[in-house]
């Protein structure tokens, strides 16, 4: 079987950015692939920009790295020049024009997502290309495919923050259960005017979904568990 | 003369290196923009669908953007770089209000700076991938023009982009004439975008239609057209005919 071991670092990945009344919650996956290998099993998607802004990265990992360690180091700059935090229109701009002006080299999607005290919690998608686009909530990389009828379904405007977080943990863990680049644990990164709070949800805590089994340690403890009832009626 | 527009379908254009400034493939595409010159102005209606390959991805993408005070530009294929043209737009307008001479650009000069810019990437080999279409009204005439990807420039009284060049065209061919009133130039449209809809497979049932007349311009609110599916013969079509569609 040929494992490919040689070639570049992907994330398959699930990212998802969410607004809610009163800041966002970003959410995304952990699996980092080189061909069929998970090369990390663990790895940090959401990246912070500043306090106030993070981005969720897709597609190849190094590509997502370095477009995110530039406009980290030019907000930085902008930030002291301006003297008040940076806006989340100006994170999602500055990501906008490396990705638009980079867009033959770049194979990168983001979704940038933060608070601001002008527009309060705002989340803008950065696709293939350098298109930006404002949303109340944003899907990205390869298992997002399986969450589009999930989010027509289930979204709706002005939730709390608990049920946009329990909404971002569900979504992702779906997308988990039938995309093979998508695995691991959920993170999840909530912005708002209070500040950043980061999440971690571990595969094995997360709900079950169609034929999935309840983990056990062995299959012993199956077996030496009280049997069933001979017959039972 | 003939010429046709190219279709996205990824690989129309080959090349062997890899070339650090050619844009090759669009990622995020909009589809057909129909326009048509009518009694006060132009009318032109897109639908708000931004497509990823076959993947109806995005709806709520306003395709259709007053610039200046006279024109309106309608845009079909990659939305990145129908974006950056609305860049270069508003610098051009900044520039041309700075002059505070009491001029302002009008349709005509509008369309000519994008027909420039179009062909210069194209000769170029790195083409901004997009079909604009160019409406407006200055000193109470009337202005109706569209630029392709590869330069390609003309005026004329309805235009139509991508799918609707081959579905809207014909009917607008047979029923546009001069002097249509709003009611008649909308109704019109109208008919356009719902062919387009059971048609065009990128096309989404959310649209929006632009009005731009001496007056300014107006971009309706987004909304859906009714579609009919009540006929007899869709009840049941391979009754007579197992197997067949």
């Amino acid at each position: 079987m040929d494992l490919n071991l040689d070639a570049p670092h992907s994330m398959g990945t699930t990212i998802i950015g969410v607004t809610y009344n009163g800041g966002v919650v970003l959410g995304a996956d952990s699996r980092t692939s080189t061909g069929m290998y998970v090369a990390n099993r663990a790895s940090d998607k959401i990246t912070q920009l500043t306090d106030n802004v993070y981005v969720c990265r897709s597609g190849s990992a190094a590509d997502s790295q370095v477009v995110s360690d530039y406009v980290r180091y030019f907000l930085h700059q902008h930030t002291i020049q301006l003297g008040q935090p940076a806006t989340v229109k100006v994170s999602a701009n500055l990501i906008r024009m490396l990705a638009y002006n980079n867009k033959n080299m770049l194979q990168t999607g983001l979704i940038v997502g933060g608070w601001d005290k002008y527009e309060g919690g705002k989340i803008y998608g950065i696709p293939l290309g350098g298109t930006v686009v404002e949303q109340p909530f944003a899907i990205g990389g390869s298992g997002s495919s399986y969450l589009y009828g999930f989010f027509d379904q289930a979204w709706k405007e002005n939730m709390t923050k608990e049920e946009a977080e329990q909404l971002v943990v569900k979504a992702v863990s779906l997308a988990i259960a039938r995309d093979g680049a998508s695995g691991g644990v959920v993170r999840t990164v909530i912005i708002n005017s209070e500040g950043v709070t980061r999440n971690f949800y571990p595969g094995d805590k997360l709900q079950l979904w169609h034929e999935e089994l309840e983990p056990q340690n062995s299959l012993l403890d199956i077996l030496n568990a009280a049997g069933p009832e001979p017959m039972a009626i | 003369m003939t010429f046709t527009i190219p279709i996205d379908n990824g690989d129309s254009v080959k090349t062997a290196e890899a070339d650090s400034q050619r844009t090759l493939y669009p990622y995020v595409t909009g589809t057909s923009i129909v326009a048509i010159k009518y009694k006060d102005g132009v009318l032109m209606a897109s639908d708000m669908g931004g497509s990823y390959g076959s993947t109806l991805r995005y709806k709520n993408i306003e395709r259709m953007k007053a610039i200046g005070k006279h024109s309106l530009l309608g845009a079909s294929g990659e939305i990145s770089d129908f974006q950056e043209i609305l860049r270069y737009l508003d610098e051009l307008v900044l520039n041309d209000n700075m002059w505070d001479d009491g001029n302002s650009l009008g349709p005509k000069e509008v369309h000519n700076y994008l027909t420039r810019v179009m062909y210069n990437r194209r000769n170029k080999f790195n083409p901004l991938w997009n079909t604009l279409v160019l409406g407006g009204v200055k000193n109470g005439e009337s202005y109706l023009g569209m630029v392709s990807m590869i330069g390609v420039s003309f005026e004329d009284n309805h235009v139509a982009t991508g799918f609707g060049n081959h579905l809207a065209r014909p009917i607008l061919r047979d029923e546009w004439h001069a002097d249509l009133s709003f009611e008649d130039g909308v109704k019109l449209l109208e008919k356009c975008m719902r062919v387009l809809l059971y048609r065009d497979r990128s096309a989404i049932n959310k649209l929006q239609i632009a009005k731009i007349t001496e007056e300014g311009v107006t971009v309706s609110q987004p909304y859906s057209l009714k579609t009919f599916w009540e006929f007899k013969a869709f009840n049941n079509p391979t009754a007579g005919a197992e197997g067949s569609w």
